[in-house]
């Protein structure tokens, strides 16, 4: 039976609650009759054979480009950039895509005499992966045959040494990136494109980048331009990494693109009914969801954090495409979308949303409020193509708990964020202005990015300049069951409730709004219409 | 008279430490040394000695710690029993030049007061806070008024000042806004004594009376490249931006706000907590002066830096392994006297009323009580911050015969003592 496509369910007397995440937690929550509910497609099935698939398409290139093997020769500087740890989510059990598709390319360069490659961890301004983390994503084999003589690195975006100045685009944005993937014969770049936002011209462009660079098109302007971030064809951030793309493209660098799809199969059979249809649910699916809130709910905190950082996702590859950047991300996009895609009527009044325990950057940690707002109005509102699924002046309601609760490993320079500069200020622009230099140029943060496991000093700004575009929509931001200092301090409305927060939510949208509930995870697209 | 009148005996002393240790600063009053009485009028001490009828009197930090049994005991020789307290006072002058007109005092009871001649060293520079013959001449042993049996204090209906220690309050200050020119005077000292050069960077601890009024004296006199305040109440952080700091933060985000100022590295724990910082600031102004106020101070001072201690101590514990390692200069700043400004020597209460009247510090006042209610006014001093409050005066006018000022009534709360504590 093939895979049923993402619908919208209108919420009447005999739909049963419906599943809203909350951190390391979710509960049933029963909407007002008339809401509307967006399920995404059921997860599209697995290539047959993907190994298989991932040859065929290094064999068969898109575009311009020639087929993998014939881009190789002994002698050559082969240099394969992969995404880091921030992709997928939650990360997929093994063997990762990248494993599979690193381990297809190293077969080839073998057997054209290659000798001189180097792996390369496409970080831009994220938090190095530790060496369990890359194991995973690389697998035994690749790990062991590169890592112990120098040959995987992160790319550091604060090393001068290893960054080249490439020039400057005719939009004035300079273009500085990894220098080893530049001097190289050929580049290969491996992604994993989880999301719309994902791959095309933005891999190599902000992933093995600096900062000099980055800030070009991580800035207020680009995201208050991006409608949305998610349709790279109406995004200012995509513009400026196209931009950027085709000017390294220009400057000499080759680059061999490979660029990856996967199902929604999200989470483990054990926790199957997190992606299913409520009113699917079977007795199993029943049993699983009240072992598991109750188990949850009498555990402490860091416990289940860890337990479910624990967890792997069944992702299957659907596609693999490989060769010229912009062909490669088209044909990408068709998939990506075949899975994601849903069509929306109208906007709504309210937008609700349950954020889940994971996002980009904190697997294995915290999410800290900054990464609460990025994912509720950063990621999720910006999940649309055509118009927001709110309308503008609309409500955001987001479940989450919101903890004033950060990793200081991996976040510092967001607690100094969070406390110092939130406490004086909101507005994108002036933050923008008056704090991002200096946390960008902050030594100690510079330090841990490069030494520890640090995401890079001005990686809360980016985050919350993130949320530009949805704050500058909507009327107003409430959050269920947060911290409600955290919540003040974001700017937003604390709820002890849903049925709280709808009430304050008609102070802004008036009475009897039309109320949407986006249900991710698994991940989805509207396209609202 | 009335009078509030703290006598020297040990069971009462003792319970109110105990009292105060337990529930809370200002609940030991009730137990202690502490009692309202009638009193005859203070005798005339000595020529150039006028009596005042005091309007207002605060109740200070050092005066919440004399009652809670915790001052130290290096005061013993330097006040007499009984006393009655306050010495940030404003009030009707009788008799001597300024007869009839409103004057605050400056309570130093220095070598002049004293009628000693020739003056210490000290005085005869003008720095009566470091007066060598506190404890010698025609008056029994006292810091200052307030702690000497010879004068009284402002907690009272009446008091004995030298004229030498008036100063007449401008025509155009309310009592609230004279009130609050001795602990301004304070906090001038304390930012000049900071020698402060242009461009520093300068972290103030606590911002009760004392950290408002140096962050607005920092402000005004003093050129800091970026000040911040460390604050514990929601209210208090308000009022330490408004009074001029560049950056406002709670108590334990100070490290952070120090590191980041700098932009120092930091030593960290193995969950990545700031331990310690290698750098730091140039300045701490500690207007707290317990022994976690001095060990944050030399937390976030850098190599060199220096930490001038302003805020009452008593014995503390702290670590001063920093302080050897890392060369910081450790010194206190108390009371006033004259200060060395660009165009000459300076009273510092002279300055102070500058301040008061730019800095609009008479709103500082909470609330005012009358002296019978005292058990309530000193809880409420004691609670100030967390009730939203600064300074808390005795009132000792009739009710609307001031000259006006913030509020009205005694024992009235202003409103900001209903600010709610915020996270």
């Amino acid at each position: 039976m093939s895979p049923r496509p993402g619908f919208v369910l209108e919420v009447d007397r005999s739909t049963p609650a419906t599943l809203i995440w909350h951190g390391e937690g979710f509960r049933l929550e029963r909407l007002p009759v008339g809401s509307r509910i967006i399920y995404g497609p059921e997860p599209l099935p697995p290539l047959a054979d993907p190994d298989q698939a991932i040859r065929d398409a290094l064999d068969n290139p898109l575009g311009d480009s020639q087929p993998l093997r014939t881009l190789l020769f002994p002698g050559m500087r082969l240099t394969i950039a992969f995404d880091d740890i921030s992709l997928p989510l939650p990360p997929m059990r093994a063997p990762d895509v990248r494993q599979r598709v690193i381990e297809a390319v190293l077969d080839l360069a073998a057997d054209a005499g290659v000798d001189d490659v180097v792996l390369i961890a496409a970080l831009a301004l994220h938090r190095r992966m530790t060496d369990p983390e890359l194991r995973h994503a690389l697998g035994d084999r690749v790990f062991e045959a590169f890592a112990p003589h120098g040959l995987l690195m992160q790319h550091d975006a604060e090393d001068p040494s290893n960054l080249v100045d490439l020039g400057v685009t005719d939009h004035g944005e300079d273009v500085e990136i990894n220098r080893r993937a530049a001097e190289s014969d050929l580049l290969i770049y491996v992604n994993i494109n989880l999301s719309a936002m994902d791959g095309g011209h933005k891999s190599v462009a902000t992933g093995l980048a600096s900062y000099k660079s980055i800030k070009h098109h991580h800035n207020v302007r680009t995201m208050l331009n991006s409608r949305s971030f998610m349709d790279r064809h109406h995004s200012e951030l995509h513009s400026s990494n196209w931009r950027m793309g085709r000017f390294i493209a220009e400057s000499g660098v080759k680059l061999f693109q490979i660029e990856t799809t996967l199902n929604t199969d999200t989470f483990p059979k054990e926790l199957a009914f997190l992606q299913k249809r409520e009113w699917e649910w079977s007795l199993k699916d029943r049993a699983s969801f009240l072992a598991t809130s109750t188990v949850l709910g009498r555990t402490p905190g860091g416990l289940s954090r860890k337990i479910f950082h624990s967890v792997y996702a069944p992702h299957d590859l659907t596609s693999v495409q490989a060769g010229a950047v912009e062909p490669v991300h088209e044909a990408t996009l068709v998939n990506l979308y075949r899975q994601q895609l849903v069509e929306v009527s109208g906007q709504t009044d309210v937008l609700t949303m349950g954020l889940p325990y994971i996002g980009p950057y904190n697997v294995n940690s915290t999410m800290n409020p900054i990464l609460v707002a990025c994912l509720g109005l950063g990621y999720f509102f910006n999940l649309y193509k055509g118009k927001p699924l709110v309308r503008e002046g609309g409500v955001v309601i987001i479940s989450h708990p919101t903890p004033w609760e950060f990793n200081p490993v991996h976040h510092p320079s967001y607690i100094d964020f969070f406390e110092q500069v939130l406490a004086e200020t909101r507005d994108m622009f002036e933050i923008e202005a008056k704090f991002e230099e200096s946390f960008a140029t902050d030594p100690w943060y510079v330090h841990l990015y490069r030494t520890s496991y640090a995401y890079h000093g001005v990686h809360p700004m980016y985050m919350w300049y993130w949320c530009s575009h949805a704050l500058a929509h909507l009327g107003r931001v409430i959050i269920v069951g947060g911290d409600r200092a955290a919540v003040r301090r974001l700017g937003f409305s604390p709820a002890s409730t849903f049925e709280d927060a709808l009430e304050l939510a008609e102070d802004v949208v008036g009475r009897d709004p039309t109320i949407t509930h986006l249900r991710v995870p698994p991940l989805l697209m509207a396209e609202v219409t | 008279m009335k009078a509030l009148k703290f006598e020297r005996n040990v069971p009462r002393f003792a319970a109110a430490r105990v009292a105060s240790a337990i529930v809370g600063s200002g609940k030991g009053v009730r137990v202690g040394p502490l009692e309202l009485v009638e009193l005859d009028p203070i005798e005339i001490p000595g020529p150039s000695w006028v009596r005042l009828r005091p309007r207002l009197a605060g109740i200070c930090g050092s005066d919440l710690a004399t009652l809670d049994g915790r001052s130290s005991r290096y005061f013993e020789h330097i006040v007499s029993f009984p006393f009655i307290p306050g010495h940030e006072v404003v009030g009707d002058v009788e008799g001597g030049a300024l007869d009839g007109r409103r004057a605050v005092i400056e309570p130093v009871l220095g070598c002049e007061a004293r009628a000693i001649e020739p003056p210490c060293p000290a005085c005869a520079v003008g720095r009566k806070g470091s007066c060598e013959r506190i404890a010698f001449g025609h008056l029994r042993p006292g810091l200052q008024t307030g702690y000497c049996r010879d004068t009284g204090g402002g907690w009272s209906t009446g008091l004995v000042a030298h004229e030498s220690q008036l100063h007449a309050v401008p025509d155009d200050f309310s009592d609230e806004a004279a009130v609050m020119v001795e602990p301004a005077a304070c906090a001038i000292h304390a930012a000049l004594a900071s020698e402060i050069a242009g461009g520093e960077r300068v972290i103030v601890l606590g911002a009760g009376t004392l950290g408002l009024c140096v962050i607005a004296a920092l402000r005004a006199l003093c050129l800091p490249g970026a000040l911040v305040a460390v604050a514990k109440h929601a209210s208090q952080r308000k009022l330490a931006r408004d009074l001029g700091a560049d950056q406002v933060v709670k108590p334990g985000e100070h490290k952070r706000a120090a590191r980041r100022l700098s932009g120092s590295l930091a030593l960290e724990s193995d969950g990545g907590d700031i331990e310690r910082l290698t750098g730091g600031v140039d300045l701490v102004v500690d207007c707290v002066g317990s022994s976690d106020s001095l060990q944050q101070s030399l937390e976030v001072v850098h190599p060199g830096g220096r930490i001038v201690l302003v805020g009452m101590p008593g014995v503390v514990k702290v670590d001063l392994a920093p302080l050897w390692q890392r060369e910081i200069e450790l010194r206190g700043a108390y009371a006033y006297g004259s200060e060395d400004r660009p165009d000459g020597p300076r009273s510092t209460f002279q300055l102070a009323m500058d301040l008061v009247r730019d800095a609009r510090l008479e709103r500082l006042v909470s609330a005012r009580y009358p002296l019978e209610r005292y058990e309530e006014a000193v809880a409420h001093a004691a609670a100030a911050g967390r009730r939203g409050a600064v300074k808390i005066v005795f009132d000792m006018r009739k009710a609307g015969s001031g000259p006006g000022g913030p509020g009205s009534g005694a024992g009235r709360p202003n409103a900001a003592d209903t600010t709610k504590e915020a996270k």
